[in-house]
């Protein structure tokens, strides 16, 4: 008797993607593909793409299902008993609402992108690969959208996350970022998204900061950072395929390829400033500090993918002995932006407690006592004189990563670092030497950029005084912003607390 | 310098049984335990075998089932039936 | 062009947003005081290029400064001023513009002997 026929993985995968495409015979290819040629990006022979993940179309519509199901039994479940009260602390829910306003949007935007590519680019490997990409980006802005709607429930500074996104100073920085990406040719797209961000750079956002909601109580979060998380290692396999081939097919590919990856690399270590922020000072049980992860995720993992990449010709990306020397300096910087502009942001801030400030001294030896602690301190007494610090005026904002020039001279970290082009006569002023290059890259591009402050002073955001701005912002103000003692936020937590130690007695 | 190659996994009770044979088929792996998930470095190259984990879970495993509990990953992969590999070429 | 674009015409289309004439006659002007990160970044402000630079060390420094306890120690003769990169002494009668304070332009100024809470620059 024979054995039943079944075909191998690679048998199943290599039928799913070879013969899928034929050959166009009443329309030209390049009106078929009219994004395929412009970058200057050379491919010879598409078969020649490998996925190694080789799922195929219903393995894949199986395991998402599977991990929908058992997302949504836990999100029940946590929904159900309450779980937002075992928080370790309600200063963590801050956390959730820089998430929800400045990374859920980007993974909606991240559909919208890989959708467009997987149109766009003339493979049918990695059209298949995008497109599950593409599906999987919804997957997660739905899965975050509705796990944090149940901290709507209770908290401020959710409700209005997408109008936010869109509007807000600070969440420019994320949206920008991703509008940069979106009006890139499909390659650069690739370069920047599939490469640069998932396979550098986005460890760094999902894995130690959802250990870290593990740690601090949130098993709503943990639960769809570490599904959609399960969907990023076939992102970054598609980002290590991408860049491999483009690399093969033709010598003339890796210059465009490298300054990409320059460009992309130096964009997201920017963004990221905002994770490193979150991880030293807004999760209060704290598992590892931004240093420590940038050890790991960039300089041991980035170091083993690049010296990989090497016999291709690539290098490491520029600065990325910048970004770390500044991975001592970062979560700091950022903090202390959002601590005196906290009246204009839609979470709360606070000044770090004594413990906290010891971790932070013992985790940044060389950096913390030196430049940040005495600012704390300082802020503190104020605080104590009834004279609490708030930035009245705005900041200036780079033109290229859109945050306030908060960044420090690599070498003099006590002097700001200005840095400044001329194009066509109009001076635009960036924070490094990183954001520079990019700017004199492409200044028609960046001379166009829709800065959240000069906005604001031609008139364009809802009136001149501040609170027409937020208004406009739909930040509902006094519940809001501000500082988070005295908030409605840590009223309600305090109650619910108190509540506990009546019935523990 | 060795190149590492990772893999980081849910610490649940579905991916216990693919780390206990990773462990077991790949000598001189290191495991690191942090909040809710267990990340595993090992020099050069990793496998998670079909056979180990069925062993261990006592019924059949498609190493694709593997997309449920992964987390993160470092390396190139090399995928099939029976295997699922991590190296650096 | 060094954009890479698929529109050929694609720098001619360019709408530059941050152009002088859509601030409703003032200019954006950056001010900075060094060694005092107690303000994270350089502060921005539109102001009418007419109005005398004295005005803006007299007026709008104190409002937006002031609060950082070496602002009154300040000795104002011996600032030391910087606009566009270029050292400079100001005339504090004559306006912005005639004091090289164009759009967008940089003013930078460090106080002698101040730097910061506890010498910490901040």
């Amino acid at each position: 008797m024979n054995a039943p026929l079944k075909l191998g993985l690679k048998q199943r995968y290599s039928l799913l993607t070879s013969g899928l495409d034929w050959t166009p015979s009443y329309q030209p290819f390049e009106k078929i593909y009219p994004y395929a040629e412009f970058e200057g990006i050379k491919i010879h022979d598409w078969s020649k793409w490998e996925d190694p993940f080789r799922l195929t179309m219903d393995a894949y519509w199986k395991f998402q299902a599977e991990k929908e199901r058992k997302l949504y039994a836990v999100l029940d479940s946590f929904a159900q008993n309450n779980g937002q009260m075992n928080l370790s602390d309600v200063r963590y829910v801050n956390a959730l609402k820089l998430f929800l306003t400045g990374v859920s949007p980007l993974e909606y935007q991240a559909h919208r992108g890989f959708a467009h590519v997987g149109r766009h680019v003339p493979g049918v490997g990695p059209r298949i690969a995008a497109q599950m990409q593409s599906l999987d980006e919804l997957r997660h802005v739905q899965t975050q959208v509705h796990t944090l709607s149940h901290y709507n429930k209770f908290f401020d500074g959710f409700s209005e996350f997408r109008h936010m996104h869109d509007r807000v100073w600070y969440l420019s920085v994320p949206k920008s970022f991703f509008d940069d990406a979106r009006t890139a040719g499909p390659f650069e797209y690739f370069i920047a998204i599939g490469f640069a961000f998932e396979y550098v750079l986005t460890n760094l956002l999902f894995v130690p900061f959802m250990s870290g909601a593990a740690y601090n109580g949130d098993l709503a979060t943990v639960t769809f950072g570490f599904s959609a998380q399960s969907d990023e290692s076939r992102h970054m396999t598609l980002g290590i395929e991408v860049i491999k081939f483009l690399l093969e097919q033709d010598p003339g590919n890796l210059p465009i390829v490298q300054k990409w990856v320059d460009k992309w690399f130096w964009r997201g270590h920017r963004v990221l400033g905002l994770v490193a922020m979150m991880m030293d000072y807004m999760l209060p049980k704290k598992i590892m500090s931004w240093r420590e992860a940038w050890e790991i995720y960039f300089t041991e993992a980035g170091g083993s993918l690049f010296e990989d990449l090497a016999r291709y010709g690539l290098k490491v990306p520029k600065y990325a002995d910048v970004a770390t020397a500044e991975a001592d300096h970062l979560s700091h910087q950022n903090w202390a932006t959002f601590y005196q502009y906290c009246h204009a942001a839609g979470f709360h801030t606070w000044l770090p407690s004594a413990e906290e400030m010891d971790w932070l001294s013992e985790k940044y030896p060389t950096t913390f006592d030196k430049y940040y602690r005495p600012r704390f301190e300082m802020w503190a007494e104020m605080e104590k004189e009834g004279k609490r610090f708030y930035n009245n005026a705005l900041p200036q904002l780079c033109s290229v990563c859109q945050i306030p020039m908060v960044y420090t001279e690599h070498g003099d970290h006590g002097a700001t670092s200005f840095r400044v082009s001329d194009y066509k006569g109009e001076k635009y002023h960036t924070c490094s030497d990183g954001c520079k290059d990019i700017f004199d890259g492409e200044p028609e591009k960046y001379s166009q950029a829709w800065l959240p402050v000069h906005q604001i002073f031609q008139g364009n955001c809802g009136g001149a005084g501040l609170e027409d701005v937020l208004k406009w912002y739909k930040l509902n103000l006094g519940a809001d912003n501000l500082q988070q003692a005295g908030s409605p936020d840590q009223k309600l937590w305090d109650e619910w607390m108190a509540a506990k130690d009546k019935v523990a007695g | 310098m060795p190149r590492i190659v990772s893999i980081t996994l849910q610490n649940t009770d579905d991916a216990r049984p693919i780390i206990a044979a990773i462990t077991a088929d790949n000598p001189g792996a290191r495991i690191n335990a942090m909040p809710g998930i267990v990340k595993i470095d090992r020099d050069d190259s990793l496998t998670v075998r079909r056979a180990s984990v069925e062993d261990r879970l006592g019924r059949v495993w498609d190493p694709q089932e593997i997309h449920l509990s992964i987390v993160s990953m470092a390396g190139n992969l090399d995928e099939d039936d029976d295997y699922f590999n991590l190296s650096w070429s | 062009m060094s954009v890479v674009a698929l529109d050929k015409q694609y720098a001619d289309k360019v709408e530059i947003r941050d152009r002088l004439e859509n601030f409703h006659g003032n200019q954006v002007v950056y001010v900075h005081w060094e060694d005092h990160l107690m303000f994270c970044a350089a502060l921005a402000f539109p102001l009418p290029p007419g109005m005398p630079f004295g005005a803006l060390v007299k007026e709008i420094l104190p409002t937006y400064y002031g609060m950082h306890p070496d602002f009154a120690k300040i000795d104002w003769s011996k600032v030391r001023w910087m606009i566009d990169g270029i050292e400079t002494s100001p005339r504090l009668e004559a306006s912005l513009q005639d004091n090289g304070v164009g759009h967008k332009s940089i003013i930078r100024f460090w106080t002698p002997g101040l730097d910061g809470y506890k010498h910490s620059r901040s």
